[in-house]
């Protein structure tokens, strides 16, 4: 994964002690609420129901086990010991002290971690594939490009108070595992007949109030060009967006005021003017950023044998083979598999993890995976190269950890935000039902008959648990100060990008397991 | 006389803002150095562009492209700044720069704040007239908060991967 040099840490650190001087003026009343406000949102710090939420980016879910131990450190140090994984790949703690925020943003630092615009109306986290550099099915390895947009889009001058915030995926395999049709820029890596490597470019999806799905505005767009035409998409956006009402504020709006092929043409002359600029990418650059995403050392491995042994251990332990069957992935390489490790058991919010599982997670890492995993965009966490032999012996690991519940993909594997409990959005809680729902589906076989369906939870409009693109979706509504649960069907965030109906009436949280039984027809 | 920052020290404002009314097309411009609204200036063009104390101000909703013809010429374009939530000034700042190739005085006005001034920076302006609604000798030091970067801007072309060692 990517390392910073010098020039990485001197920019991350310069930002700390900028937002260190931020926070002591605010403390000391020289800096006034509504100024402090943007200033700590672009660095990860919201005011919370409860206390402030602090989220710190995972560029692109990866991490290696000496940021999961920091991250372990910080959930025991400043806040009650667990974290959570949101659904954009990022690890929120939920009850860190103020004062204390610019402290751990020192600890992350030293580690190549930051909260730089994981908030704030600017360009958030850049989102990818979990799977990215070890899926079959993957054509480029879009990291070293997420990592390209992460460098370009940190503390960018120009974009830090655009009209509303602003998300950014990329893809590089044929099934879209990283929701690129429902971000504000979606692209998708991909060669031409020429043999070039380039983008295809979206624009203008995304969930929220008003869920819709991103328009093609660039069929191939060559790679050195990439950063001088996401400058001129969002400088199109930052002077024509609206700023009158938030609810309308996003890229979304604009492309759809405008219509798709008339904001292409704006951009298009906005990039004129800057294409093969100072911003070009060099072919240097692009091979220094996929320096970094090599592939670890592989050993080569008997991958028939190895094939073979899995079979006999999983004829003898049933258990061992659902878990084989849901949490295992094939893998690019012969003799290696992408094991997703669920932080979905029931009982426990989806995503939240405490600091002894972090560490747990580290260890295993080091042991079985090079010491890296990914975060996922459903709350999980995947160890992406894992040797088949080791399966079982991970497996038992898992199992003592809690990681091991073979639910991935399944109804119980669902993406739920924080919702009212946590959350001062939200118009519901969403936790207590996810947990209901758990509880209803306790039934494995029952489970695995149902097949892969993902269902999603959201406590309010802002949709951050998906809920458009579940298969099932829940969204949870004010009713005159009750909290009442909409749910959709038909949804999907893949390649086939869907928004799910509406279905009938609102129903109370202590009807929800039963609706979600009775829906017989998935 | 009030004080601004200008090329990183703390000067006296010297010139008089000249705030947009209805009939700007006859309306006459005092002596000495003023700032006028775009559209007065672009009325009075063939008059003002003899003189070489004008300044020109735009909204932030105004096209820069409008001052195409004029901004080698002028000595001084202002960008006013409703909000510091508003962040279309910056664009327009580079676009004068960048663009325009405006090389004089590119003057931040209004609401934007004291933690806004390093990205300003980047973005062209090199004055910041925020009527002292900060401590202007606090907030000279945040001029330099990020003193590294990633990225091209209008302050230097080069973004780091064609610069890093």
């Amino acid at each position: 994964m990517y390392a910073y040099d010098q020039y990485d840490h001197q920019i991350i650190s310069d930002r700390v002690a900028q937002f260190r001087g931020q926070t002591e003026r605010y403390l000391a009343g020289d800096l006034k609420e509504e100024e402090f406000l943007p200033l700590r949102l672009q660095n990860g710090l919201y005011v919370q129901r409860l206390a402030p939420m602090l989220r710190v980016n995972v560029p692109y879910g990866m991490l290696n086990s000496t940021q999961l131990r920091r991250l372990a450190h910080i959930a025991r140090a400043y806040d009650k010991g667990y974290c959570h994984i949101s659904t954009r790949q990022n690890i929120q703690f939920n009850w860190p002290e103020l004062a204390n925020v610019p402290d751990i943003l020192t600890e992350l630092a030293e580690v190549e971690m930051h909260a730089t615009q994981s908030s704030g109306n600017c360009i958030r986290n850049t989102t990818s594939d979990q799977f990215a550099g070890i899926a079959p099915d993957e054509l480029i390895d879009p990291r070293p490009y997420c990592e390209i947009i992460r460098q370009w889009s940190t503390l960018h001058p120009e974009f830090a108070f655009l009209p509303r915030k602003f998300k950014v995926a990329v893809t590089g395999a044929n099934d879209d595992r990283a929701a690129v049709q429902l971000h504000d820029i979606g692209l998708q890596v991909i060669q031409n007949d020429a043999g070039e490597i380039g983008f295809k470019v979206l624009v203008g999806g995304g969930l929220g109030r008003t869920p819709v799905l991103g328009s093609l505005v660039k069929e191939f767009l060559p790679q050195q060009h990439l950063l001088s035409y996401m400058e001129a998409i969002l400088r199109v956006y930052n002077l024509l967006g609206r700023r009158d009402n938030k609810y309308k504020a996003r890229i979304k709006i604009l492309v759809r005021a405008m219509g798709a092929e008339a904001f292409a043409e704006k951009v298009n002359t906005e990039w004129a003017f800057i294409k093969d600029g100072p911003s070009t990418l060099t072919l240097e650059e692009i091979e220094r950023a996929k320096r970094f995403f090599t592939e670890p050392a592989y050993e080569t491995l008997d991958a028939a044998a190895a094939e073979t042994a899995l079979s006999a251990q999983a004829e003898e332990n049933k258990a061992f083979k659902i878990w084989l069957t849901r949490n295992v992935r094939d893998h690019r390489k012969a003799g290696y598999a992408a094991v997703t490790l669920s932080l979905k058991p029931t009982g426990v919010a989806p995503g939240d993890v405490t600091d002894s599982q972090l560490d747990t997670i580290a260890g295993l890492a080091d042991r079985f995976s090079f010491a890296e995993v990914r975060t996922t965009h459903e709350q999980n966490i995947v160890m992406g190269d894992v040797r088949k032999t080791d399966l079982y012996e991970l497996w038992q690991a898992a199992k003592v950890a809690g990681f091991a519940t073979p639910n991935i993909g399944t109804l119980t594997d669902m993406i739920c935000c924080p919702g009212g409990d946590f959350c001062s959005l939200a118009n519901a809680k969403s936790i207590p039902i996810a947990e209901s729902i758990q509880r209803r589906f306790d039934d494995m076989d029952y489970l695995y008959d149902l097949g892969d369906i993902d269902l999603n939870i959201s406590g309010c409009m802002n949709a951050c648990g998906h809920h458009h693109v579940g298969h099932i979706g829940i969204l949870g509504v004010d009713k005159k100060g009750a909290e009442f649960y909409q749910v959709q069907l038909g949804g999907s965030a893949g390649s086939d990008a869907s928004l799910g109906k509406v279905l009938g009436p609102a129903f109370g949280q202590d009807e929800m397991s039963d609706v979600i039984s009775k829906r017989r027809v998935y | 006389m009030p004080k601004l920052i200008k090329d990183k020290a703390i000067v006296e404002n010297t010139w008089q803002w000249l705030a947009a009314s209805e009939d700007d097309t006859a309306r006459v411009v005092p002596e000495g150095q003023v700032i006028v609204p775009l559209k007065l200036w672009l009325d009075q063009r063939d008059t003002l562009g003899k003189r070489q104390n004008i300044g020109v101000y735009l909204q932030n909703d105004e096209n820069p492209e409008a001052l195409k013809d004029d901004a080698q010429n002028l000595p001084l374009i202002a960008i006013e700044f409703p909000s510091f939530m508003d962040g279309r000034g910056f664009s327009l700042g580079r676009l004068l720069r960048e663009r325009y190739n405006f090389t004089g005085e590119l003057r931040a006005a209004g609401g934007f704040m004291r933690d806004q001034l390093t990205y300003l920076s980047r973005c062209g302006f090199n004055a910041f007239d925020c009527n002292e609604t900060f401590d202007l000798d606090s907030a000279l030091s945040s001029l330099n908060d990020l003193p590294e970067y990633y990225q091209s801007a209008a302050d230097q072309e080069l973004p780091l991967f064609r610069r890093r060692l």
